[in-house]
C-alpha cells in the first residue's frame, strides 16, 4: 500500500525488554497502540501513514518481540513506564496517541501518567473501566466462534471477512492461531479477571484533548462505556458508529476514517 | 504396584436433561437451581464411607483432590477430607493406608497455607501422607479463583520451591518472591516424614511438567479421562524425556488414574456402568477447552506444538473429543473406562500398567451418579478380585518405591477383609 514498514528494535532497560516498534509513514509522528489480539497493521493504520510518521509498539510477548519477554514484565506499573521509556528512546516530545481496546486503555494509562507526552488522544472502543450493569465480555473465555460474532456485528460484509481470513498452509494456520492466543494472555496478565485496574483512579491526570469512538453495537464492552470515559477526561468528545461492533477500524473504516483526521488536524 | 482408590466426590443426581443449553457444567451451572445441600450432606459422608472401605479392604492409599465451582467434584480444599481420613483411619486400625493428596491446587491458595495444612494431615497421620503439588486446571486457578492464566505456572513453581523449603528449614527464613513475601517463615508443624513427605506432580499432557519432574526427580501423575490408549503417547514421551534427562525407568516415577467398574460378567458390568458413565462424561465432563487452557495458561511453545500436531493430538480422545455422540459401549470399546468381569478388568488393568510402565494406579469405583450401594459393591469386587493381583505386578522386578511413605513401603500384599459394609 505504499508505505515501506520497518520494525526498530529498542532496548528498554526496565525489565530488560526488547521493544520493537513498527514504523511507517510519513509526515509528524503519531503514536498506535493496538488490541488484545496482537499487533495487526490494518488498512486504518495504513491510512494514518498517509499523514503521519506512525509508530506502532509491539506489546511485550506478541508481534515481533519475544514471546517469553512476558513474563519479566510483573505489573501494569512495568508497562506504562516501558512505554515511556519506549517514548523517550524514539524523542517522542509530545504526541497524538490512538488505541484500540486494550491499546485504548494502555493510552489512557500512558496518558494519565505523562500528561504531557500526549498530544491528542483517539481511544477506540477502549477497555478499562467496569459497570456490575454492564459487564466487559469475557473474551479470553470463549471459542474462536464466539470471540468472532462477539467483535463483529456483520460477519458476512466484505471487510470483516477479509480480517478474519486464515493463511492456507495449516502450519501458518498453527502460528497464527498460537501467536493470537498468546497475544490474549499476554495482554490479559494487565486485565485478568476484570479489566478494571484503577484506570477509573487515575483518568482525571488525562489533559489531552480526546476522541472517544465507539461502534453503537459493540458486543465486547457496551457503548454505554464512552460516557464513562468522557466523564473522567476533562476535554474529551464522543463519536458514536451507527451499526458497528467493537472494531470500527475494520466495520466502519469509512467512516472512522475522515473523522479521526478530521479531530487530528484541527 | 500401588494402588489408589481415588475419589472425585461428585454431584450424583443431576437431572436427565442437563447440561441442556448450559455452556458448561463447570461455573455455568447455577447452584440455585440444580444443587440440594441436604443431598451434598450425603455424598460427602457417602465418599468419605467409600474411601474408608477401600481403606479396608486393602487398597494402598485413599485419595482425595480440589476442584471448584462445579457438580463435577466439589472438594474444594481435598484437606478438609485429608485431616478426616486421617483421624478415621487412626481409629480404625489402619495405619498401613497411605493418604494421597493429589492435592491441594498451589497457585490459587496461600504456600504457607499448604505447607501447614499438609504438615498437619501427615502429623495428625502419623507419617502416611503424599503430598500432591499440582498445577490446576485453568478453569479452578484461573476462572474459579481469578489467578492470571499467564502467572499461573510461575506461581505454581514458586509455591512448590517455598513449601519445600518451609518444610525442612532449620533457620528462619526470609522469603522474598514474586508471588509470596514473609520477612521471617517458621513452619509449625513439620511433617513427621524426613525430610519431608513424598511429592507427586499431577499434570494433564504439557511437556513442560515432565521435564520439571525429571529435573528434581519427582514422580509424575497423568490424569486423563481417555484411558490406557490414550496415555500411551504421553506416558511414553514422558519416558522419553527421564531417558534424555539421565533417569531410570522406575515405574513408581508415573501414576496414572483410572475409572473402573467391575461385576460378575462383562455384560453384567456394560448393564450396571453405563449409565453411570455416560453421566461422567456427557455431564460432569461437560468443560470446554476454553476454560481448561484460557489464554496465557499453556506456554507459546506447548500451544504451538498442539496447535501443530492436530486437535486430536492423543489420538484416542482427548479435551477435544466431542464425548456427547458417543455412547458408554463407545467408551468402554476405546477403553476411556474399564469396565467387565474380574478377569477383564484385571487383564486390561494390568496390560495398561505393563505397556505404560507405572508403578501406582488411582482407580476412581465410584463415579458420576453411581449410588452408595453400587459403589460400595464395586469396591468390594475389585478388591477382592482385582487388586491382590494388581500389588503384584512389579514386585519380581528390583525397583524400589522411593516416593511411598517410607514406614509403609515395606508392607507385604494384605488379603483384603470380606466387607459387611
Amino acid at each position: 500500500m505504499g508505505t515501506t514498514a520497518i520494525v526498530k528494535t529498542i532496548p528498554v532497560r526496565h525489565c530488560n525488554f526488547e521493544a520493537k516498534v513498527k514504523t511507517a509513514g510519513s509526515g509528524p509522528p503519531l503514536v498506535y497502540l493496538h488490541a488484545a489480539g496482537g499487533p495487526i497493521w490494518d488498512p486504518f493504520v495504513e491510512g494514518l501513514c498517509e499523514h503521519y510518521t506512525v509508530y506502532a509498539p509491539h506489546h511485550p510477548g506478541t508481534g515481533e518481540t519475544a514471546r517469553e519477554s512476558i513474563h519479566s514484565v510483573g505489573s501494569l506499573w512495568d508497562l506504562v513506564l516501558i512505554y515511556e521509556e519506549i517514548f523517550d528512546a524514539l524523542n517522542l516530545k509530545s504526541v497524538p496517541v490512538i488505541g484500540t481496546s486494550f491499546g485504548g486503555m494502555m493510552a489512557c494509562e500512558f496518558a494519565a501518567h505523562r500528561p504531557e507526552r500526549v498530544s491528542k488522544m483517539v481511544v477506540l472502543d477502549p477497555i478499562g473501566l467496569w459497570r456490575d450493569d454492564a459487564p466487559v465480555a469475557p473474551y479470553m473465555l470463549m471459542p474462536p466462534e464466539r470471540l468472532v460474532a462477539t467483535l463483529y456485528k456483520h460477519l458476512d460484509s466484505p471487510p470483516v471477512r477479509a480480517a478474519l481470513q486464515m493463511p492456507s498452509d495449516p502450519k501458518d494456520v498453527a502460528v497464527v492461531t498460537a501467536d493470537l492466543v498468546w497475544a490474549l494472555g499476554a495482554t490479559g496478565k494487565f486485565v485478568w479477571p476484570i479489566p478494571d485496574k484503577g484506570l477509573n483512579k487515575r483518568m482525571h491526570r488525562i489533559k489531552a484533548p480526546t476522541l472517544i469512538v465507539w461502534g453503537e453495537d459493540d458486543a465486547l464492552v457496551s457503548s454505554i462505556y464512552a460516557k464513562e470515559f468522557a466523564a473522567r477526561i476533562a476535554n474529551s468528545q464522543i463519536e458514536i458508529i451507527k451499526d458497528c461492533g467493537h472494531v470500527p477500524q475494520v466495520e466502519r473504516l469509512e467512516i472512522l476514517k475522515p473523522m479521526v483526521e478530521k479531530f487530528l488536524s484541527a | 504396584m500401588k494402588v489408589t482408590m481415588f475419589h472425585f466426590m461428585p454431584y450424583r443426581d443431576l437431572p436427565e436433561d442437563f447440561p441442556g443449553k448450559l455452556p458448561s457444567a463447570w461455573v455455568d451451572t447455577p447452584w440455585w437451581q440444580y444443587g440440594d445441600a441436604n443431598k451434598v450432606t450425603d455424598y460427602y459422608n457417602w465418599s468419605i464411607d467409600e474411601l474408608m472401605l477401600a481403606a479396608r479392604l486393602g487398597f494402598d492409599a485413599i485419595g482425595t483432590n480440589e476442584h471448584h465451582q462445579n457438580p463435577y467434584g466439589f472438594m474444594c480444599n481435598p484437606n478438609l477430607f485429608g485431616a478426616t481420613l486421617a483421624k478415621l483411619t487412626n481409629d480404625q486400625g489402619l495405619d498401613q493406608v497411605a493418604l494421597l493428596q493429589l492435592g491441594a491446587t498451589i497457585s490459587s491458595s496461600p504456600p504457607v497455607r499448604l505447607a501447614e495444612e499438609y504438615a498437619v494431615i501427615d502429623c495428625l497421620s502419623g507419617g502416611r501422607l503424599i503430598a500432591g503439588l499440582p498445577t490446576g486446571l485453568g478453569n479452578d486457578v484461573s476462572v474459579s479463583n481469578g489467578i492470571t492464566p499467564m502467572e499461573h505456572r510461575e506461581r505454581w513453581r514458586e509455591g512448590v520451591d517455598f513449601i519445600l523449603k518451609a518444610w525442612t528449614a532449620k533457620e528462619f527464613f526470609a522469603w522474598n518472591g514474586k508471588y509470596t513475601q514473609l520477612p521471617k517463615v517458621n513452619l509449625w508443624p513439620r511433617p513427621v516424614q524426613d525430610p519431608h513427605p513424598p511429592v507427586v506432580i499431577p499434570g494433564a499432557a504439557s511437556s513442560s511438567t515432565w521435564d520439571y519432574c525429571h529435573d528434581r526427580n519427582f514422580p509424575y501423575a497423568y490424569l486423563s479421562y481417555f484411558g490406557g490408549k490414550s496415555a500411551y503417547n504421553v506416558l511414553d514421551r514422558f519416558w522419553d524425556r527421564a531417558a534424555a534427562k539421565g533417569r531410570d525407568a522406575n515405574p513408581y516415577r508415573a501414576s496414572f488414574l483410572q475409572i473402573v467398574g467391575v461385576a460378575e460378567t462383562d455384560r453384567k458390568a456394560e448393564e450396571t456402568f453405563a449409565k453411570h458413565v455416560e453421566y461422567f462424561y456427557h455431564k460432569l465432563l461437560h468443560l470446554p477447552l476454553y476454560y481448561i487452557n484460557p489464554p496465557g495458561n499453556a506456554d507459546y511453545k506447548s500451544l504451538l506444538n498442539i496447535l501443530m500436531s492436530g486437535t486430536n493430538m492423543l489420538q484416542i480422545g482427548d479435551f477435544t473429543t466431542d464425548l456427547k455422540p458417543l455412547k458408554a459401549r463407545d467408551m468402554i470399546e476405546k477403553e476411556f473406562v474399564v469396565v467387565g468381569s474380574p478377569a477383564t478388568v484385571r487383564d486390561k488393568l494390568e496390560a495398561m500398567a505393563k505397556r505404560l510402565n507405572i508403578g501406582h494406579l488411582m482407580v476412581a469405583l465410584q463415579f458420576g451418579s453411581m449410588p452408595h450401594a453400587l459403589a460400595n459393591q464395586n469396591i468390594e469386587l475389585f478388591a477382592r478380585e482385582v487388586l491382590p493381583h494388581l500389588q503384584k505386578l512389579w514386585e519380581d522386578q528390583p525397583w524400589e518405591n522411593h516416593w511411598w511413605p517410607k514406614k509403609l513401603r515395606k508392607r507385604p500384599v494384605r488379603q483384603p477383609e470380606l466387607a459387611t459394609a
